[in-house]
């Protein structure tokens, strides 16, 4: 019980922690002494480059990993996270098809605009795919749907590039990384990733009736349609928002509910809010890993989590099939 | 509450038709009937979780379909067949999960807490509070999910099949408990059994289902005879009245 009341502020803590670091570290060490003076060259690497970089990598965690506890949350499936459900695929795919078609550069809001709505489209597109039943099986049936067609988009466009930027800007794009990204791309997701936050609270209450199934949820009360327009709008906009700056950065909403039910308790509603947090941390943590990672380029951050995702999905898979055995 | 001409269509099949029945409060009410009557059908139109294609449920002067759907669970508690329960989630925690009709926008008050204290006691798992729900038997998860619809305290508790995978005598410790929030605690019980003998044992009124309509309704002994049973189950028995309800001697097949 002492656990579960101390975990937010000691979540926090770390986020708060790992901040700072991320602030200092990289190719060039900035030392604390340093950092408020604006005269120094030095200044300007934390304000323009780290600071952003560090707010994103915030956002974006706790966007994906509140999304990844309400997608789990309301499939009754540990397995469930926005990448694996197809929705960020459907997010890359819409920013993707800005980038190829060339309009992305007419205004800066079109890309998130275009990776929001297809993320909301692949929400309801999995919600109405998997229909009333709501089983496991179909809900991962329905990502597997979303994941390849969204792929398939992003093949073509890729295939039909019309010039060598256009595949280029692509490619980048696909493997999700928080270099070089700038205040403004934050405030840019900022607003739709805390508003798709707030959505997804408010299906909390929904969520923990939802642990008794369909049927006990509805006989609670509980207004199923609401929730489920609630979820797709919430989950499309915090994840296409932060897919638009950032691309695709997998596992983190997966991994982040996972690691923290057993520290907090299984209830859906109270692991969103810790989610939200940890998936900060762990997207901090793994921004900063890649950045002192030795190598001629820097790993891609959504590479990197993939790489580490991978395995994690395969212990847990195991262990969920010795449970059932 | 009461069911007037209900009539539901399952894609061609039509399930229930023109079924009409009256349900007293401070009563158990079993619903009896063969794989495919529709038991669970009524209980889901009663719950006001389906529409019936035709006809209403009336719950007092109102239709069940016209609460909102936070009134209506606040004044009917209903179990759903082999419910599942998806997370490792603490007992108290489930049982508080009935109480989701009645929280406010702070959460679980004090009010909320007894409630759930006196489901729990009701049902006999006070000392279950902190176990993980997917540890538990089958006779205890049993009490905890009754638990979690009475933490709700509704007028009614609708059951699908509650004793349905319980030793017998897991069953008679459940069947006491339904009697006693009827008779004890002036609620009206709805079940949906298999059992033939234990409901004649616990209910205080049978409604038996046949081919979508009413083949009998009245107390055990009336609405349990042999030519009722032959004509819903197809089957051939004997039927002997004892001191806790009625001894069914299934003989065979009808011819």
């Amino acid at each position: 019980m002492s656990v579960r009341r101390f975990m937010i502020p000691i979540l926090i803590g770390l986020v708060l922690v790992l901040a700072l670091i991320s602030l200092s570290a990289g190719k060039v060490w900035v030392p604390l002494s340093l950092w408020f003076r604006p005269d120094d060259p030095l200044s300007a690497i934390i304000l323009d480059l780290r600071l952003p970089r560090t707010l994103l990598a915030i956002a974006v965690g706790a966007s994906l990993g509140m999304s990844g506890a309400a997608l789990q949350g309301y499939t009754r499936n540990p397995l469930a996270d926005p990448g694996v459900l197809g929705v960020s695929s459907m997010a890359a795919l819409g920013a993707v098809l800005t980038l190829y078609l060339g309009i992305s550069l007419q205004a800066v809001w079109v890309l998130p605009a275009a990776a929001m709505v297809a993320a909301i489209l692949g929400v309801i597109l999995l919600l109405g795919l998997a229909g009333s039943t709501s089983s496991v099986v179909t809900f991962i049936l329905a990502g597997v749907i979303l994941n390849s067609v969204a792929g398939a988009g992003v093949a073509v466009a890729l295939s039909l590039a019309p010039n060598p930027w256009a595949v280029g800007e692509i490619i980048n794009w696909m493997m999700g990384s928080l270099a070089d990204r700038s205040l403004t791309d934050l405030q840019m997701a900022l607003p739709f990733i805390l508003a798709g936050c707030g959505l997804i609270l408010t299906t909390g209450r929904a969520l923990d009736a939802l642990s008794l199934g369909e049927a006990g949820a509805r006989s609670l009360g509980i207004n199923m349609a609401a929730t489920r327009w609630c979820l797709a709008l919430g989950v499309g906009l915090a994840t296409g928002a932060g897919v638009a700056v950032t691309g695709v950065i997998g596992f983190v909403g997966l991994v982040t509910p996972h690691l923290l039910r057993p520290l907090i308790g299984a209830r859906p509603a109270g692991l969103l809010l810790p989610s939200a947090v940890g998936g900060a941390v762990i997207v901090l943590a793994a921004d900063i890993l890649v950045r002192l990672i030795p190598s001629v380029a820097e790993v891609k951050l959504g590479v990197a989590m993939a790489a580490l995702g991978g395995p994690f999905f395969l212990a847990l898979l195991l262990s969920l099939r010795r449970r059932v055995a | 509450m009461r069911a007037e001409q209900i009539g539901v269509k399952l894609g061609p099949r039509q399930v229930l038709s023109g079924v009409s029945a009256g349900f007293r409060a401070g009563e158990v009410t079993a619903i009896l009937g063969p794989n495919g009557a529709g038991k669970s059908t009524l209980l889901a139109c009663l719950a006001g979780l389906r529409r019936p294609d035709q006809g209403q449920v009336w719950l007092g002067d109102e239709t069940i379909l016209s609460l909102p759907p936070r009134i209506r669970a606040q004044r009917l508690g209903f179990i759903p067949q082999s419910p599942e329960v998806a997370w490792a989630l603490e007992v108290e925690i489930l049982v508080g999960l009935g109480r989701t009709p009645h929280i406010g926008a702070r959460g679980l008050s004090r009010e909320d807490g007894e409630a759930v204290a006196r489901a729990m006691a009701a049902a006999g798992i006070e000392g279950l509070a902190g176990r993980d729900v997917t540890t538990l038997s089958g006779g205890e998860r049993a009490r905890v999910l009754i638990a979690r619809a009475l933490a709700g305290e509704p007028d009614w508790l609708l059951a699908d099949e509650p004793l349905t995978g319980l030793d017998p005598g897991h069953q008679l410790d459940v069947a006491a408990l339904f009697r006693a929030m009827a008779h004890g605690q002036g609620r009206g019980v709805i079940v949906t059994l298999h059992d033939l003998s234990l409901a004649a044992r616990m209910a205080d009124r049978i409604l038996v289902l046949c081919e979508g309509g009413v083949a009998s309704d009245g107390p055990p002994a009336q609405a349990l005879t042999s030519e009722v049973l032959a004509r819903a189950y197809g089957i051939e028995a004997r039927l002997t009245p004892t001191e806790v309800g009625l001894t069914i001697e299934v003989l065979g097949r009808t011819a």
